[in-house]
């Protein structure tokens, strides 16, 4: 049985070793630090974390207050909090003037499962994909978790939208990879379909991938971790190779990667279809977080349906 | 009477600044300004550790403009103390210029953070003293907010987190004019309930006339003096202060001054500032 990870306990472990190597991260959680997992950070280094309360408004603008002078702060809530509840403060006093802050949406999407649509963020990267200057990015699996959590800080000077899941994968990537920003992965070839996904969707469309070739269309993988700024040539070169492209997300169709790769297809005219899938511009609801997949066609074995159904 | 407190005079020039860099037939945000004119010379001539050569500096002392609006203000006060050229407020709003209709960080120095949604500029005073205090430095962190800005949540949300925190080097002041945008700030009632706000959140609270210049430098010293607790100085003023068809007219938040009407705003402010020169010449 191969083992997997959430990829925010990945999260908390790398925040813990970014505060060991460097001495100008500090962190703000809003009353979640056991979910969030920044409560590694608050024990090894209490001096430079602060539980703001459920306040999630004023804890963001405090972070650009920190990084005004020089301190890199991740923020941290569930992911509909950090971003939809604080655009405003995002928008005027982060990205504006182009501050180092760090903002990561734990427990993104469907999967957050039981606490229903209110908890379920669905348009976390539309929001932030929209900001100037803002970075936008959704790991695959704990290697990348890790690579990103420290690569925030230490490649990257400025606004970053760090996109959390609850939802278990296995490890993809290998021990020593290397996050680049704007860079996507290939992880398998297949000249029938491209699947381009993001977060924990990146393990459904790998194994979506196995059904396919099941069914004799060959699929492949993209992992477009960074949704800004988005990998263009990793588009352009699967509008090359493949006789169509797919998104898929845990995220609205709207805004989000399906969006982002559109627009690449329709301003490079690609001549060639696309399907996006994700939440079809609804709300979540309560349920498990597996029954939401099934629900909306985000499982390995919806992802293979949507795909052979609209196969030419 | 006795002498007027020399800063005064260098309160009205600073309001010929601002007058003039509006300029006439453009909308600006002239009541809250002018309201905030003499805290401001206070702060940057008075409280404020502050190079104008380095306004990196480190240690330096911070000042945020919560109520984003009135940042010509600001930005008279740091022209005047030579962070840029004084010939550069002309500029203001214009297509290219680094003097912003509200504050950007990162396009002016001297100053700090990026306002103008407002309720925004305590939490990001708090930021600032956090940072200080992981940073080993000593600095003092103010902000200036409105009184009708208090309506906005996230001002409480700030208000809560200064004194949770101990940041005690932070001092808040309310340019307490009584008008908002529309009419008055909280309806004619009521703002004698914003000390006893506060106060229940474990701030200190001193109430003073904002344009008493003895007064506002006496807080301030008293604030920085104060290391238990943050500070709140609710500074009594009048918006428009200094121009006298300007004062206590809502229409001047952001209104528009005819040639006439500008002409007859810097000769009242000339003679001001004569009056004060004689004064103390005198």
């Amino acid at each position: 049985m191969t083992e997997t990870y959430q990829t925010r306990f990945a999260y908390g472990e790398a925040l813990l070793e970014a505060g060991k190597r460097f001495p100008q991260v500090a962190v703000l959680d809003a009353d979640l630090y056991n979910s969030t997992r920044t409560v590694l950070f608050r024990d090894a280094f209490p001096d430079r974390f602060f539980d703001m309360g459920i306040a999630e408004m004023d804890m963001t603008s405090t972070a650009a207050g920190m990084a005004s002078c020089g301190l890199t702060t991740y923020v941290n809530s569930f992911a509909m909090f950090v971003t939809a509840h604080c655009y405003d403060q995002i928008r005027i006093q982060i990205c504006y003037p182009n501050l180092h802050v760090v903002l990561v949406g734990s427990s993104a999407g469907l999967t957050q499962g039981p606490d229903g649509a209110s908890h379920q963020s669905l348009e976390d990267a539309a929001l932030m994909r929209a900001l100037p200057n803002m970075r936008v990015l959704s790991p695959a699996d704990a290697i990348e978790t890790r690579a990103m959590t420290l690569a925030a800080v230490e490649e990257i000077d400025g606004p970053v939208y760090l996109r959390l899941g609850r939802y278990p994968v296995p490890n993809m990537l290998d021990r020593d990879y290397v996050y680049q920003l704007g860079k996507a992965v290939w992880l398998r070839d297949g000249a029938d379909v491209a699947l381009l996904a993001h977060g924990h969707m990146v393990h459904a469309a790998l194994l979506a991938a196995d059904m396919l070739a099941n069914r004799g269309v060959s699929a492949s993988v993209i992992n477009m971790s960074t949704i800004k700024p988005l990998d263009v040539a990793a588009v352009t070169s699967a509008m090359a190779k493949c006789a169509r492209l797919a998104t898929v997300e845990e995220h609205s169709i709207i805004g989000g990667l399906g969006s982002a790769v559109a627009e690449v297809m329709a301003e490079n005219a690609s001549g060639k279809p696309l399907l996006r899938l994700g939440t079809r511009d609804v709300f979540g609801e309560s349920a498990t977080a597996d029954e939401l997949l099934i629900k909306h066609g985000l499982t390995p074995q919806g992802i293979c349906d949507s795909v052979l159904a609209t196969q030419p | 009477m006795g002498n007027p407190h020399p800063l005064e005079r260098t309160a009205y020039e600073l309001r010929l600044q601002i007058v003039r860099m509006m300029g006439a037939n453009k909308a600006h945000h002239f009541g809250g300004s002018m309201s905030s004119s003499d805290i401001i010379t206070a702060l940057y001539f008075y409280a404020m550790r502050y190079d104008p050569k380095h306004p990196d500096w480190p240690e330096r002392d911070r000042f945020i403009m919560s109520k984003g609006h009135c940042v010509p203000a600001q930005y008279a006060a740091l022209a005047m103390l030579g962070v840029f050229p004084l010939d550069e407020l002309p500029t203001l709003k214009q297509m290219g210029t680094r003097l912003q209709g509200h504050p950007a960080a990162h396009l002016l120095p001297g100053i700090e953070g990026c306002t103008g949604s407002l309720g925004q500029g305590l939490s990001f005073a708090n930021g600032m003293a956090m940072a200080g205090r992981i940073q080993g430095h000593a600095y003092e962190v103010y902000c200036l907010i409105g009184d009708g800005e208090t309506h906005e949540g996230q001002v409480w949300e700030a208000v809560r987190s200064t004194p949770l925190h101990c940041l005690n080097n932070v001092t808040a002041i309310i340019d307490r004019n009584r008008l908002k945008a529309m009419d008055q700030s909280y309806c004619g009632t009521d703002l004698g309930a914003l000390a006893d706000r506060w106060r229940a959140f474990g701030w200190q609270v001193r109430e003073i006339d904002g344009h008493d210049m003895g007064a506002i430098c006496d807080a301030l010293d008293w604030a920085k003096s104060t290391d238990d607790a943050p500070c709140l100085i609710i500074a009594a003023t009048t918006k428009g202060k200094g121009i006298s068809f300007i004062e206590n007219q809502p229409q001047y938040h952001n209104g528009t001054l005819t040639d006439e009407q500008l002409e007859q705003a810097i000769a009242e402010l000339n003679a001001r500032i004569a009056e004060l020169s004689g004064e103390r010449a005198s």
